[in-house]
């Protein structure tokens, strides 16, 4: 067959399916919300469906501004310590014989079901004063009291990891069981200890997918509007539980869209600069 | 004792074994091939010389130092993988001086160390570029060099050449084995090539199916006196003829006594043998029986590729091969009545 390209409608059928779908799911609901973040809010009821950018204007407050850069900062944070701890971990995973493997990728996926909701109860349980794991250190002698870890920033970083890792992992795992084998040998053949050889050879020839990685757990973690209200302090909310906020609570669409929309670009924004970076480093263009 | 010793090296994967008591010495300077069919143990043993796996049981001794447990990254070998194992990351150049710089040497001498590399595997001035912009061959040279960096004490390749194509590979062969020589280093190359082990190597070690030591020795007088029937028939063709011995100096194939060359001291007469005899040394006329150490039968096949002709005859239920350059190109067709002279000299006696 050497058709070069497609002519016609029904050649064109399979590339309408995906766009149909993208529409549907992602352009309409993205378009209805851009019109709404420009409607003005009906105080009591829903909205009204004029032109008023001023939804916008109400963003610069100093409080949008520092929950704004504390959104970014916890979901910077955790993505790297999700990296952090899942890179090296799916590592030794990849190593293991394939049973084992199968073991731990069964059990990270069983941790996959859990809800949000459920994960957040069970953390604030895990670190409560009465019955949280400050109990078995004083059993151990190691404190005096038992004391409550929760609400605070550890909790919460603790939960937005516990939730992103096994994302990490399962994407971590396919580039790095495919990595050739003798890349590491070789490294160890040319002198490098086997420390130096994770961090100059298997780091180094899996840096984009770290980054990829990375920016996945954080785009993931922005969303989480449930962990920082179970496990955080109202200083530790998120920008998405403002939204949920005034979305729901304040029956305030229109400004709930707006914060929504512009939350979305600063993101994205910062998303396209990290790839940006990891691009512009030397040797980023191969692998 | 100088040079490198493997004493009654053996290396078990759970109940698989790769490798069998291995006794081997190889001396200074020079070009060993490891060859033999694939799961013969050959890559295995090359990987206990890198220091990669860990033998089961035995000793390997680097001039009379014991480097049995030296890790790999202490052993100041270069190693040369089968999948080359670039660093997809780096350049050219930073692949090269990986080595160094993991040494700590200063950067002046990392780039003029890495241009002579580059000069000496005939690349100059490709230190800027990256390993997805080269071809093969230029893989292949950078893999060398990268190996040969910081003067190692042993030069390993593992089937180095395998992914390239015919022509280049051949070519390749000569380089290495020019560079070799040059360098005067101690080098050992795992291969399945028979070809290849002949063009390279000053000592050949022929392992086989058991994963034993079936022959070490200068590729010559391995391809003139195989040990076994398993070298004679893995190096290069023969035929191999089942026989008795009937005599000193005489072997019995079908009923036809056959002189031969030399007969093994501890083989009584009697005995079940085979006759291995190579396919340049038979020499096929037309027509019946003239003379001693003759075999007659019918041409099978004919197969003339232009360079040279090989002649399948079929006598007693024996297949026998004959090759011979253009010019001495019996005139026989398939299924004409032929005589095969097997020429004393070039009869060895097989035991296996």
């Amino acid at each position: 067959m050497s058709t070069p390209l497609p002519r016609g409608f029904k050649a064109h059928l399979p590339f309408f399916y995906p766009a149909l779908m993208l529409g549907i799911f992602f352009l309409v609901p993205f378009g209805t919300m851009v019109v709404i973040s420009f409607f003005q809010r009906q105080v009591g009821g829903f909205y009204n469906p004029v032109f008023d950018p001023s939804n916008y204007r109400n963003l610069f407050t100093p409080l949008f501004g520092r929950v704004l850069i504390f959104s970014l900062f916890l979901s910077a944070l955790s993505s790297a310590v999700c990296v952090g701890i899942g890179f090296p971990f799916t590592y030794f995973i990849t190593r293991l014989r394939r049973r084992a493997q199968v073991i731990w990728m069964v059990f990270l996926l069983a941790v996959l079901s859990l809800s949000e909701v459920i994960i957040g109860f069970a953390w604030s349980l895990l670190l409560s004063r009465t019955a949280g794991i400050t109990n078995i250190l004083v059993w151990l002698g190691l404190m005096e009291t038992a004391v409550s870890l929760v609400p605070g920033f550890g909790a919460l970083l603790m939960g937005m990891c516990y939730i992103a890792l096994p994302y990490t992992v399962l994407v971590l795992y396919p580039p790095l069981s495919r990595l050739d084998p003798h890349l590491p040998e070789a490294a160890r053949t040319l002198g490098a200890s086997p420390l130096k050889t994770f961090f100059t050879v298997i780091i180094g020839a899996l840096r984009n997918t770290l980054v990829a990685v990375f920016i996945m757990a954080f785009v993931f973690l922005l969303g989480a509007y449930l962990l920082p209200q179970i496990l955080g302090r109202p200083r530790h909310w998120t920008l998405s539980v403002l939204i949920t906020d005034q979305a729901l609570y304040q029956s305030n669409m229109p400004m709930a869209a707006a914060m929504a929309i512009f939350f979305m670009a600063v993101s994205l924004c910062l998303v396209g600069l990290t790839i940006y970076l990891g691009k512009s480093r030397p040797g980023g263009k191969a692998s | 004792m100088s040079g490198l010793l493997f004493e009654n090296i053996s290396k078990h994967f759970g109940s698989v074994i790769a490798v069998q008591d291995v006794d081997l010495h190889l001396p200074h300077g020079r070009f060993v091939c490891f060859l033999g069919p694939s799961g013969c143990g050959k890559t295995t043993l090359l990987r206990l010389v890198a220091g990669l796996e860990p033998p089961s049981s035995g000793r390997i001794l680097l001039d009379g130092e014991d480097i049995t447990h030296t890790p790999a990254h202490k052993r100041n070998f270069g190693m040369v993988f089968q999948s080359l194992a670039l660093f997809p990351h780096l350049t050219v150049g930073e692949n090269i001086a990986y080595s160094l710089k993991i040494r700590g040497t200063e950067r002046t001498e990392q780039a003029r160390r890495t241009a002579e590399l580059l000069e000496l595997v005939q690349l100059p001035d490709m230190a800027d570029r990256h390993i997805a912009q080269l071809s093969g061959g230029q893989r292949q040279r950078v893999a060398i060099a990268r190996a040969l960096a910081v003067d190692p004490r042993l030069f390993l390749l593992d089937e180095p050449l395998s992914a390239l194509d015919a022509k280049l590979r051949e070519e390749m062969q000569v380089e290495l084995r020019m560079l070799q020589q040059r360098l005067g280093i101690t080098t050992i190359v795992v291969t399945h090539d028979q070809r290849e082990a002949m063009t390279m190597s000053d000592l050949v070690v022929v392992m086989g199916p058991d994963n034993r030591i079936h022959q070490v020795g200068p590729p010559l007088a391995i391809y003139r006196q195989p040990a076994d029937t398993f070298v004679a028939d893995f190096i290069g063709t023969s035929n191999l003829l089942p026989g008795t011995l009937s005599g000193r100096g005489e072997v019995s194939v079908r009923e036809t006594r056959l002189k031969i060359g030399e007969t093994p001291d501890d083989l009584a007469v009697g005995s079940q043998v085979s006759l291995s005899i190579r396919p340049e040394n038979i020499i096929v006329r037309p027509g019946a029986i003239q003379g001693p150490n003759q075999l007659q039968g019918k041409v099978s096949f004919v197969r003339d590729v232009g360079s040279n002709v090989e002649i399948y005859l079929e006598c007693q239920g024996l297949q026998l091969t004959s090759r011979s350059t253009p010019k001495g190109r019996p005139d026989l067709d398939q299924g004409d009545t032929a005589t095969a002279e097997l020429p004393p000299e070039a009869c060895v006696v097989l035991t296996s």
